[in-house]
């Protein structure tokens, strides 16, 4: 079937979604526009400044670079989706601690990103931190913040195992 | 911006891929990482989206007959977690962290970055350096073509609009494979100003069958073919002053011709130590 409209099925944030969907229309442009997940953020739209990532089928990907209609089948998780099951409320808190954000539009992209790293586990060294995060532009932190926010994290999380 | 209107199709075979690849102005979409972004910016319009990632069996790894074979839809992530890439591909291995940030490596495909050909892309040279090949499908069929014939001209390859690449395939590495891979970039990540992949065999002092493959420095993958010879026998800075003769770069936005022929000298010269099995 070669058509602009598709029916799609997708989990978001664990809830299942059945949509029409325009093949046109971005993966980000669906979550906000269509299911008012505002929480992703709409950046330079051709995945250089990483404000957009979402989650799909557990790997963080640009929201922007990816099209809603292929996501039929698929798992999207979302910062409003990784906020209410507390899965990262430990790096919410460092980043509110540690000065980590200013205006905030690059956040959520950055904890998801961020979240990622840590859950391959270990303590990452900083320069594995900003490689890691080398996607996600900030205009008001210098990184620095953010970069000691995620090493606190890593290092609290792997005392807790111990 | 948005992209313009476009109809989309998921294919479910090679074969139907090529079929439907027969409507005018139909682009396929692998990982899209590139070509997303010019629908986004209406660099390209098509009319139809021939999106192939539901196809089986293109996002395999092997090693046989002496040959890496990776199949075209193998993510970059994927492939930085394969044990078979970093122990037969360790050119690629050496390559893959510099593609992209990690949320694009997470989608985009090996496939797809030898397809589209980015003349500063990390891949194409590398396919080139290993003196790879590139396994196609078309409507009348299968054909090989190797790397050295593969890449045309800016954004041109030996794909024609109804073929798909369904894998690539370089020489499995052995004992005395010798390999270095550099560049030079903005941002960890960003497409490179000047990078160099490199491959040989350890041949007592001498490397044999070098083969130094530059990228950003011209439409395509450039090999350094004066500066070669001179590398193979040791002489290093005799190699960086061939470079004047093998490369011309073009002033991007970035950066001058000039700087770019600074930096493929200072990359020789990391590289070579990285091919005598010196700690890099």
């Amino acid at each position: 079937m070669s058509e602009r409209f598709h029916e799609v099925a997708i989990t978001v944030n664990g809830e299942e979604v059945r949509e029409r969907i325009d093949a046109r229309k971005t993966l980000v442009d669906f979550l906000r526009e269509d299911l008012a997940l505002t929480g992703s953020h709409v950046g330079c739209e051709h995945g250089v400044c990483g404000a957009c990532s979402v989650r799909v089928d557990g790997a963080v990907v640009r929201g922007c670079l990816m099209l809603a209609v292929q996501c039929d089948g698929a798992r999207v998780d979302t910062i409003e989706g990784v906020t209410d099951t507390d899965e990262i409320a430990d790096l919410q808190q460092a980043f509110i601690t540690r000065n980590a954000l200013q205006c905030g539009y690059c956040t959520p992209g950055m904890l998801l990103a961020a979240q990622e790293l840590l859950a391959c586990g270990g303590i990452p060294s900083r320069e594995q931190i900003r490689m890691h995060l080398s996607g996600n532009y900030c205009r008001c932190t210098g990184y620095q913040a953010i970069v000691d926010a995620v090493e606190a994290v890593a290092q609290a999380r792997a005392g807790a195992k111990r | 911006m948005k992209p313009a209107p476009f109809a989309y199709a998921r294919a479910r075979s090679v074969a139907h891929a090529i079929e439907l690849l027969g409507t005018d102005d139909a682009r396929l979409l692998a990982g899209g990482q590139s070509l997303i972004a010019t629908l986004n910016m209406r660099l390209s319009e098509p009319a139809l989206l021939v999106d192939i990632n539901g196809i089986g069996g293109l996002d395999r790894i092997t090693v046989e007959n002496a040959h890496v074979e990776i199949g075209a839809l193998v993510r970059y992530a994927q492939a930085e977690r394969s044990i078979e890439i970093a122990r037969a591909a360790p050119l690629i291995a050496l390559a893959l962290p510099h593609i992209g940030h990690p949320a694009i490596r997470n989608r985009g495909t090996v496939g797809g970055s030898i397809a589209f050909a980015d003349p500063a892309a990390e891949l194409p040279a590398c396919l080139v350096a290993l003196g790879g090949e590139m396994a196609i499908v078309g409507p009348k069929g299968q054909r090989v073509i190797k790397a050295d014939d593969f890449f045309k001209d800016l954004f041109e390859t030996a794909l024609t609009p109804r073929d798909v690449l369904t894998a690539i395939r370089v020489p499995a590495a052995r004992a005395d494979t010798r390999v270095g891979f550099a560049e030079f970039a903005r941002r960890h990540g960003d497409y490179a100003m000047v990078g160099l992949a490199a491959c040989a065999r350890a041949d007592g002092q001498r490397l044999a069958n070098l083969r130094l493959a530059y990228f950003g420095v011209g439409p395509t993958p450039v090999r350094a073919r004066n500066a070669e010879p001179a590398l193979a026998d040791g002489d290093i800075e005799g190699a960086v002053s061939a470079l004047a003769r093998d490369l011309d770069p073009p002033d991007d936005m970035q950066t001058s011709s000039a700087v770019k022929t600074h930096l493929a000298g200072v990359l020789l010269r990391r590289v070579a130590r990285q091919l005598s099995g010196a700690p890099p």
